[in-house]
């Protein structure tokens, strides 16, 4: 990240290796994810699905967001992506290419994708046309926590009983009795 | 897109300045009335822990909590009218700010607010100076994302009213219930959550800001909901409660988007007190939209909690619960909730409802139609608390319509008058059952005015204050709804807000109705011969022996009740009528009415008028005289020529009494005739009105379809004189295949599958989202 | 940089993830999908909060981050469940909304 912003050309509105690199990352996730949706293999799925949360969090970099981005790591690749591996082996889904993308549907859902794109498409860039961000300094973790436990102590405490409601629920739903 | 969020702008008024004046010498009663909720909370927590343990299982706890609320709420009313004669305006008024938890979890500011200057209303000389309108206390509760949170109490007339209402009715109700429900298998839990219930209720009635309201209104739902069911091992008692919590939801939603609305167009997106809302909103600084949508979603609140036309088919159907509950919950408090709540954020209907001045709009009308079609249905109804539950629809309806057209004192009176009386009915109503053992007036009842005489005199001063007869509680009250229509022109007029004359028609139409329908069942229940018990068909000896009269715990209550449906009127005699004193006037109306308050729109009052009070009750004379021409009269002497007990005139008679004899009586009377013809002659074969207002209630309404199958047959009764039995067959059937036909289409988008609804949805959002952009675009 | 290059990108994880709902009968795969729904919303909330310089933005992220685990917590536990009575977890075949 300091690489990166050192890269800066002396001109600081335009972030020539930011975006670079973004371009980049952004081909790799749009790929990575029309991957995850389309593939028949479903172990294949989960690990193009790797890809697209690693692209979120190079993202999360780019716009100066760390600690977000170690947590997108820690929590998504580390945790959610493990436990999308163990649903698969708990529910035997076979692992060849038995899976296949619902034809009928095929058309359908495509039209709704393009249809739901284009209209955020027209009312993003109708909206924020030329609205540049401006990166000086990454977002520093200290700031984060304060407002998390000052301002937003209250959703905070809202999340952790929601954390603890999903846990239980989750047991309960899964045991076998 | 930037002109999407122009026009929003409207929406984001800014924060509310200039708070009203304050003082700091408040009673202390009024300051610490959170004591009168907090008392049966307290009890609903003991009861649940400690209640199978005491003598008397629980229920000495919930009355003595609940007393002690009595007479809490007692001093503080008599404290409020200390309060409001004696007041004396601080001499700096204006400089202290109003001050919400400035500092700290445990800052509690007690102020007075009072009237700005020149905002005296239409009164004349009698309000000079500022006026008292209410005690606020208030601390933090929490705050997050830099917006606080309080909870407090907002103790003004109109809450002290309340919290006598509530605390009174809930104790002779748990006085009552000792007896009622007896032995029952859960009897401590029924004792629990009947306080819950009352420390909801009060809460709601002192909350001193909408998001508090919420909670409030949530926890009155929660406690409706497990009170009907309270007998859910029977189907039809859960399928109730399930039906009542589900209709409530779907106002709840227009309850959240409501609060939402206010908080960012008049709360600034910084409070949501309520004073300090409806100040914004008198002062005209929040944006006309902002208001009409408040209002109209508010209005969906209103219509589910307080069972107006079309969300009001829960209320019946929660006659399942203990009737002790039906008479606490679901006549006198509860469903008295949605009233309140208009009451209180009145300047939000006033003003987005744009009731000054007009001659209709959606909150008057929403309760003329209630108050009409609820008392048409009663009429047909054989379950002695489905009448009243419909009934109670009606008068809910009277209410709705006197907030509509602008007659806020006259509908808070109602409330407080309907509230002894209609309790008074369903008590006695649950008097009767007790003894019969069945709610059925047809099958089981007849004639009990020989069996229990006490319970049959309160039944019938209930019946006589319900149906607006001149001394008693609801002739004032109901009287008082009319004028406040300003629909009456002659004589003088009466002035008001508007001309609300097709109001006032309806608001007559329903006094007939209702003394008819409250005849009917004075009749079915009390008089002709006995019909239950004896069980003449299959021969076999008595179930359970002749019908007693009840125990004191079961009369006492009644007596009282009956005892405020008689006075409870004299509150508020109407001014200039010169037949009383004049201190002896409109004193309800001068305490609870916070009129030149600043938080409070400069309504207009109706004066009185002897024309109109002597036409509605000639009308409403008419009503009970037809019914009791018809039942006491001619039911009553063919009854004894056969010397079977009759609950009509057996099929024939309407022939033979063709619609010629009713003459040229207007054609809504002769509606209304039909249906007492009909309905009555073996229940709805016969009666198009009443069968055809009942099928529209049982299938249209509950099947979400539009009313436009009523309408057809509404009108196809018009155009008929005569009863013309084919036409309407042909009409409901019609309307019928339509409806069946619009589902067929539609059955095929419900394939059940998740992902197809997932499309449809994702789709629907896209073309909402796109014909935005390009409205907003053009 | 463009605020829109952040907004398109997600739009169009968006609208994949939205594909992949509708089109996948594998419940496992429709999560994975949700996933990426929500991470496209992540994008858009970080990229505001650098707009405004706001912290508000990542606190949300990382709220969102919070609920999406619990979220992938319960719909496992469901689709273990929907294995565990029908033994198949196709989305196609859970039908038993049909009017």
């Amino acid at each position: 990240m300091t690489a990166l912003l050192a890269a800066i050309s002396p001109d600081a509105d335009i972030y020539v290796a930011q975006n670079v690199f973004f371009g980049l990352i952004a081909v790799v996730m749009l790929y990575s994810a029309y991957r995850v949706v389309t593939t028949i293999n479903i172990v294949h799925a989960a690990l193009w699905l790797v890809l697209v949360l690693a692209g979120v969090a190079a993202q999360f970099i780019l716009l100066g967001a760390e600690f977000v981005a170690v947590t997108q790591v820690l929590v998504y690749i580390g945790a959610v992506v493990v436990l999308f591996l163990f649903g698969i082996m708990l529910t035997r889904a076979s692992l060849g290419d038995d899976e296949t993308v619902r034809e009928e549907k095929h058309a359908m859902a495509a039209v709704v994708g393009v249809l739901l794109f284009s209209v955020m498409a027209l009312a993003l860039i109708d909206t924020w046309g030329d609205d540049r961000i401006v990166i000086d300094e990454p977002q520093r973790v200290q700031e984060v926590s304060d407002a998390i436990f000052s301002r937003y102590i209250i959703p905070f405490e809202a999340v952790s009983v929601l954390l603890l409601a999903a846990l239980i629920g989750a047991i309960v739903v899964a045991r076998k009795d | 897109m930037n002109s999407l969020l122009a026009s929003m702008a409207p929406l984001l008024a800014e924060a509310p300045t200039g708070p009203p004046s304050v003082t700091n010498d408040a009673n202390w009663f009024l300051e610490n009335a959170w004591l009168i909720p907090l008392l049966p909370a307290l009890s609903f927590v003991l009861i649940l822990f400690f209640g199978k343990r005491m003598p008397k299982k629980g229920a000495e706890i919930g009355i003595a909590a609940v007393g002690l609320a009595f007479v809490l709420a007692v001093i503080t009313g008599f404290a409020w009218i200390d309060h409001r004669d004696n007041f004396e305006p601080a001499g700096t008024g204006g400089e202290e700010a109003l001050v919400i938890g400035d500092d700290g979890l445990t800052s509690s500011d007690s102020l007075v607010l009072t009237a700005e200057d020149g905002g005296e209303g239409e009164k004349g000389g009698e309000e000079e100076g500022p006026v008292p309108v209410a005690v606020q206390s208030s601390t933090q509760w929490f705050q997050s994302g830099g917006i606080e949170f309080n909870v407090g109490i907002l103790v003004d007339g109109l809450a002290v009213m309340m919290l006598f209402v509530v605390t009174l009715i809930s104790l002779l109700v748990h006085v009552y219930s000792t007896d009622y429900v007896g032995g029952d298998r859960r009897y401590t839990h029924f004792f629990a959550f009947l306080s819950l219930f009352t420390a909801s209720m009060l809460f709601f009635v002192l909350s001193d800001n909408i998001l508090q309201m919420i909670v409030g209104w949530e926890l009155v739902g929660v406690c409706s909901f497990v009170l009907i069911g309270h007998w859910w091992e029977e189907k039809p008692n859960s399928d109730a409660a399930l039906k009542a919590f589900i209709t409530n939801r779907v106002g709840d939603v227009g309850l959240i988007v409501g609060v939402i609305t206010l908080f960012f167009a008049a709360g600034g997106g910084k409070t949501f007190d309520t004073l300090l809302i409806n100040n914004a909103i008198v002062r005209g600084e929040v944006g006309k939209t902002a208001l009409v949508v408040a209002a109209a979603a508010l209005m969906a609140a209103v219509m589910s909690k307080s069972g107006q036309f079309i969300l009001h088919t829960w209320l019946p159907d929660a006659m399942a619960g203990p009737t002790p509950v039906s008479a606490l919950i679901h006549a006198a408090t509860m469903v008295v909730a949605g009233i309140y709540m208009v009451a209180r954020l009145y300047p939000v209907f006033y003003e987005g409802m744009q009731i000054n001045g007009s001659s209709i709009n959606l909150l008057a009308t929403v309760g003329a139609i209630t108050l009409v079609f609820g008392g048409l249905l009663a009429f047909v109804q054989d379950d002695i608390k489905k009448v009243l539950a419909y009934s109670t629809i009606s008068q809910l309806g009277y209410m709705a319509m006197a907030l509509g057209v602008g007659a806020w004192t006259a509908a808070v009176f109602h409330l407080f008058t309907h509230a002894f009386f209609k309790a008074n009915l369903f008590l006695g109503s649950g008097s009767v059952a007790h003894s019969v053992h069945s709610f059925d007036m047809k099958k089981d009842m007849g004639g009990l005015r020989k069996f229990m005489p006490k319970t049959y005199i309160t039944f019938i001063i209930g019946s006589l204050a319900l149906a607006g007869v001149f001394p008693l509680a609801g002739f004032w009250s109901k009287d008082e709804i009319l004028v406040g229509t300003g629909g009456w022109n002659f004589f003088g007029g009466t002035g008001g807000n508007g001309a609300y004359t097709f109001h006032l028609t309806m608001g007559m139409i329903g006094a007939a109705l209702t003394a008819g329908y409250m005849t009917r069942c004075v009749y079915l229940t009390f008089h002709g011969e006995y019909r239950g018990g004896h069980a003449a068909d299959d021969g076999a000896e008595a179930h359970h022996g002749d019908p007693h009269e009840s125990g004191p715990r079961i009369l006492v209550p009644l007596y009282i009740l009956s005892g405020f449906a008689i006075l409870a009127g004299l509150l508020n005699m109407p001014k200039g009528l010169a037949l009383w004193p004049d201190s002896w006037e409109e004193r309800f109306g001068h305490y609870i009415e916070p009129l030149g308050a600043s938080y409070f729109p400069g309504i207009s009052h109706g004066t009185p008028s002897y024309s109109l009070a002597i036409v509605s009750s000639l009308i409403a004379f008419a009503g009970a005289g037809y019914a009791f021409y018809y039942y006491f009269v001619k039911v009553d002497r063919l009854a004894k020529k056969t010397g079977v007990s009759l609950t009509g005139m057996p099929n024939g008679v309407t022939t033979t009494n063709p619609v010629a004899r009713v003459g040229h009586k207007v054609l809504v009377e002769k509606y209304y005739l039909d249906h007492l013809y009909n309905g009555v002659i073996v229940a709805f074969t016969k009666g198009p009105l009443a069968r055809a207002a009942y099928w529209v209630n049982q299938n249209v309404i509950d099947g979400g379809v539009d009313a436009v199958g009523r309408a057809s047959v509404k009108s196809g009764r018009f155009v008929y004189d005569t009863i013309d039995q084919g036409v309407i067959e042909g009409v409901v059937n019609g309307s019928g295949k339509v409806s069946d036909a619009t589902g067929e289409e539609l059955r095929h988008l419900n394939s059940g599958k998740v992902q197809n609804y997932a499309a449809i949805m994702f789709a629907a959002a896209a073309l909402l989202a796109g014909s935005f952009i390009i409205l907003l675009a053009l | 940089m463009f605020l829109n290059q952040f907004l398109l990108l997600a739009a169009a994880l968006f609208c994949i993830g939205v594909y992949g709902v509708l089109v996948r009968k594998n419940g496992i795969l429709v999560l994975m999908s949700i996933e990426i729904i929500l991470n496209a919303v992540n994008i858009n909330l970080v990229a505001f909060g650098s707009l405004t310089d706001d912290v508000a933005g990542e606190v949300f992220a990382l709220f969102t981050i919070a609920v999406a685990a619990a979220e992938v917590g319960i719909g496992l536990a469901i689709v273990l469940l929907m294995y565990r009575n029908r033994r198949s977890i196709d989305f196609s075949e859970a039908d038993l909304l049909k009017g």
